[in-house]
């Protein structure tokens, strides 16, 4: 399963990492909802973060896109120590994070939600103006990069289904110079042929040099397009596991917890 | 490089006749809805209606009340309410006339002053709604009664017992600042197209119409302003932006509170215009003033095309709707009919408009 990919597969070990999070442990009162997470993104590849519901998934994500202060541990950036206080911080460092909501408004136009905070003016003083030829053109050209032809600029976001909006954040998050870019669950609401869109939007992101975070509870999504896997069970890591090393079952179990799938995957007779 | 010149075409993506396009403009149903007033006025109305001075008669309250939709569509694109409207034109009203009368303020001073008061008012209502994060319907619902209480109290109290407080007149007849807030504007082009015979005059040969009433050009230029703000500014993108999801607009950087607060200084702004006009021109104030025009203003923009979610809406559509109002309110008594039938027909209008603006949503959306 894991050889018969069609994308091509960055090369994990070659770059310094872009990111690492070393020892990161997160407590919310008396919740320890990390307890001790390492995790790096170099460039060029596709880091995937498996865990179940509950594992400390949404936490560890928040925590390096500067939503959450960790209780612990080292974040470093580019191998300098890193403490982001704002999600704008570490967005204008290049952490872009794609949530699941998407941050897009249905009723607005591609265009407007593309630039939404961000708007390209022209003129001067009271002449100063939203550029919107301009912003048309690069909503339309961005797009067309990532393989989704536009109705036209002004087409609004609801039109579009799931996948194409999926398309539409991370576009804008490549267009605005994410050096990471987290995608939480990008295909977890997401038909079979949408699914397979986001994924390839992955792999020319990746080809970008762009450092991929693909955070999944779905192994063969995973599988698909990650270099490395990473899983979280319960707040900690289970390891990382270079692409190849590591079969599909083997992920599925670490990410369950082991015993207890296994005897509840033999009852349902292997389809899980 | 992939050839931009010819994009390739999507096959699912039907290309769209120029009739579906039309109508996903949030406008479109109040200029329909013009465009039936005026065919069923021209048919009921006495044909002076839509001369002329029958045009003017119709603009004018049609212009002081689209002053105030103008601001109450802003606010709702941006996703809030404002109930206070029609207090604060009594409120504003009150300060204005007391900066003139009581204070002995030149107009370049009080006009001013009023604004900055109204805008502080607006500020406190917006700072309290984003605060708080109530529902703005609650809390400026809470100042409509302030307001109001507030202007007859403050009335009370300027005059020695009165709730009118006289002799604005007096006081702003020579003041250099009086024509651009009242009375008609261009007088000398009206005499002259009036000596060329081509307006109607009286017998006396003084034209019929001695100009355009100043809220027109008022009403005209902030619709303009507006709606280049909305669509040709940042500021018009944070604007809808706020107003379609709050959450997804500060998540993009948009300054939602600052977006919101503005507004709502905005509409403030709004109601003090349409104060001092009013003012000036009555020459008096009373607490009356502006009395239910917060139902009429929103009820304008929502004709317009504005949703009451918010994130959707025309500067342009109030505009009309606005025009619809006027038209109604003062096209009533050129016809035979019960002049009552107008609160019947208003509730009708928006009761069409808000169906109208649902079904648009869903198209624009495409929600099933």
């Amino acid at each position: 399963m894991t050889d018969d990919s069609t994308f091509h597969h960055g090369d994990a070990t070659s770059a310094a990492p872009i990111v690492e999070m070393k020892n990161i442990e997160k407590h919310f009162g008396n919740i320890i909802a990390l307890a001790g997470v390492s995790f790096d993104v170099r460039p060029g590849e596709c880091h995937c973060l498996l865990g179940d519901n509950g594992a400390g998934k949404s936490t560890f994500i928040k925590t390096m896109s500067g939503v959450h202060k960790p209780t612990k541990g080292e974040i470093l950036f580019e191998g300098k120590p890193m403490s982001f206080s704002t999600p704008r911080d570490a967005m204008e460092a290049g952490i872009a994070t794609v949530f699941q909501d998407l941050a897009m408004i249905p009723l607005m136009s591609v265009t407007r939600n593309f630039f939404m905070g961000r708007e390209p003016t022209k003129g001067k003083g009271l002449l100063k103006r939203f550029d919107i030829d301009y912003a048309n053109e690069v909503t339309m050209t961005e797009m067309r990069k990532m393989g989704i032809n536009l109705r036209g600029p002004d087409q609004a976001v609801g039109t579009l289904s799931g996948g194409e909006r999926q398309t539409v954040a991370i576009a804008r998050a490549v267009h605005f110079g994410a050096k990471v870019l987290i995608l939480d669950e990008p295909t977890s609401a997401l038909g079979v042929r949408q699914t397979s869109n986001v994924l390839a939007t992955i792999d020319k992101v990746r080809n970008q040099g762009i450092g991929v975070v693909f955070i999944s509870h779905n192994v063969r999504h995973a599988l698909a397009v990650g270099d490395r896997f990473t899983v979280l069970n319960r707040g900690q890591t289970l390891g990382t596991a270079k692409r190849g090393d590591i079969s599909p079952e083997e992920l599925q179990d670490l990410m369950a917890g082991g015993q207890e799938m296994a005897a509840l995957e033999g009852s349902l007779g292997g389809t899980v | 490089m992939e050839n931009s010149s010819t994009p390739p075409v999507d096959e699912r993506v039907k290309s769209q006749p120029f009739f579906a396009k039309l109508m996903q403009r949030p406008e479109l149903g109040a200029i329909a809805g013009v465009i039936l007033v005026v065919i069923f006025f021209s048919i009921t109305a006495d044909g002076s209606m839509f001369s002329l001075s029958g045009f003017m008669n119709f603009m004018s309250p049609a212009s002081q009340l689209g002053i105030l939709a103008i601001g109450a569509a802003l606010l709702m694109i941006g996703g809030e309410f404002d109930l206070s409207i029609g207090s604060m034109v009594a409120f504003a009203g009150l300060f204005f006339a007391v900066c003139v009368i009581n204070w002995g303020l030149p107009l370049a001073v009080a006009i001013p002053l009023t604004f900055v008061f109204a805008g502080c008012v607006g500020a406190i209502n917006g700072t309290i709604v984003i605060r708080s994060g109530l529902p703005s319907f609650i809390v400026t619902l809470a100042f409509l009664f302030i307001l109001r209480g507030l202007s007859l109290v403050g009335l009370k109290a300027a005059t020695g017992g009165s709730t009118q407080l006289r002799g604005v007149r007096d006081a702003t007849e020579t003041d250099w600042l009086t024509p651009f807030f009242s009375g008609d504007a261009f007088p000398g082009l009206f005499a002259w197209l009036a000596e060329n015979g081509w307006v109607e005059t009286f017998k006396n040969g003084t034209p019929k119409v001695p100009g355009i009433p100043v809220e027109i050009l008022w009403f005209v230029v902030i619709t303009l302003l507006a709606t280049y703000v909305l669509l040709r500014t940042p500021a018009g993108n944070w604007i809808f932006a706020a107003g379609g999801d709050t959450n997804a607009a500060s998540n993009s950087g948009v300054p939602v509170t600052r977006v919101k607060v503005s507004l709502f200084m905005l509409t403030a702004c709004c109601a003090a215009l349409v104060a001092i006009i009013t003012v000036i021109d009555a020459g008096s104030t009373d607490a009356r003033r502006g009395f239910q025009k917060e139902f009429e203003a929103i009820i304008a923009a929502v004709i317009g095309g504005c949703l009451l979610t918010g994130g959707y809406g025309s500067a342009i559509g109030a505009f009309f709707g606005a025009i619809i109002f006027g038209m109604v309110v003062i096209g009533l008594t050129y016809t035979d009919f019960d002049q009552d039938w107008f609160q019947v027909f208003l509730g009708g209008m928006l009761l069409i408009a808000v169906l109208f603006n649902n079904a648009i949503r869903k198209r624009v959306t495409g929600e099933r």
